[in-house]
């Protein structure tokens, strides 16, 4: 598989998505994770859950009971991406750690 | 009670109605409804929603359209009303910060591309519709059929300004997408 970056949007969607969650509980996981950094809107939410669900990265699971609101869950295909996505940003912050620090030094 | 106004505004000012609605909410009144060039509201504590307009790929009795309506109302926000493809929606300040419908790049280019097809479209069309005109007033030198072409003149390019600056809004967000995300 290609390793192509994923979007922010898309990174932590599948983050949030390693437990059944609906929509809003995505919104609600993306921004608690990033300390209220990320906030996902609901229109490029739900564009981005069209695409990764026909991408197969993450799948429909149920309803949630209490109110019939449509969950979602990452698939494996989901995590492999994740993890690759994962390597490649270990990548970046290491080159950047490196490089950047050692700029710092010298000077 | 509701209270009616009328106020119109082209399809391409969508921008001034979103500004003017949320103005209108910030005093206390809240879009309730929509009809004909009449906006309903009711009273709410000033500043208590936000107004967002979008213009929907299908009209919003579309199965798609209702599936995202659908799941825009699971997130807070409420539809109160719609003309052809536009869809006015609103939510509660209250809730998380900011109510925007798109929070990156792509989602807003995608959604400005299909606002800018769509006048783009009615541009092109009252263009010929212009052009065939001033064909009539030259071939039958009558009063009226100039000043008819005139009026349609002033539309194609009020049309015209408005495709231009639509093209730029993409122009910019896609060259800021050219570094960000």
């Amino acid at each position: 598989m290609p390793t192509q970056a994923l979007t922010e949007a898309v990174y932590y969607i599948l983050l949030s998505l390693l437990e059944p969650l609906h929509g809003y509980g995505i919104m609600q996981r993306a921004a608690e994770l990033s300390n209220g950094r990320v906030k996902l809107a609901a229109g490029t939410l739900y564009g981005a859950l069209t695409t990764l669900l026909e991408k197969g990265y993450i799948s429909s699971v149920d309803e949630d009971p209490s109110n019939r609101q449509k969950r979602y869950i990452i698939t494996n295909t989901g995590r492999e991406v994740l993890k690759n996505e994962l390597a490649r940003l270990h990548e970046l912050v290491k080159n950047g750690d490196m490089l950047l620090n050692d700029e710092g030094n010298d000077s | 009670m509701l209270k009616c106004i009328r106020k119109f505004f082209f399809v391409w000012d969508f921008e001034k109605e979103e500004k003017w609605l949320n103005e209108m909410a910030a005093q206390g009144l809240a879009l309730h409804s929509i009809g004909f060039g009449k906006y309903y509201f009711e009273e709410c504590t000033p500043g208590e929603y936000e107004i967002r307009l979008e213009l929907l790929k299908n009209l919003p009795s579309h199965p798609q359209s209702e599936s995202y309506l659908k799941f825009l109302e699971s997130t807070g926000v409420e539809h109160v009303g719609s003309y052809m493809r536009w869809v006015y929606l609103r939510r509660r300040t209250a809730n998380d910060g900011e109510f925007n419908l798109f929070s990156d790049l792509d989602s807003r280019i995608s959604h400005v591309n299909r606002i800018l097809t769509m006048v783009c479209i009615i541009f092109i069309s009252e263009l010929m519709v212009f052009v065939s005109n001033l064909g009539m007033a030259i071939m039958h030198n009558r009063m009226i059929n100039y000043v008819v072409t005139g009026i349609i003149l002033a539309c194609v390019s009020l049309l015209g300004y408005a495709t231009f600056r639509l093209w730029r809004i993409r122009k910019r967000l896609k060259q800021d997408r050219q570094i960000h995300e």
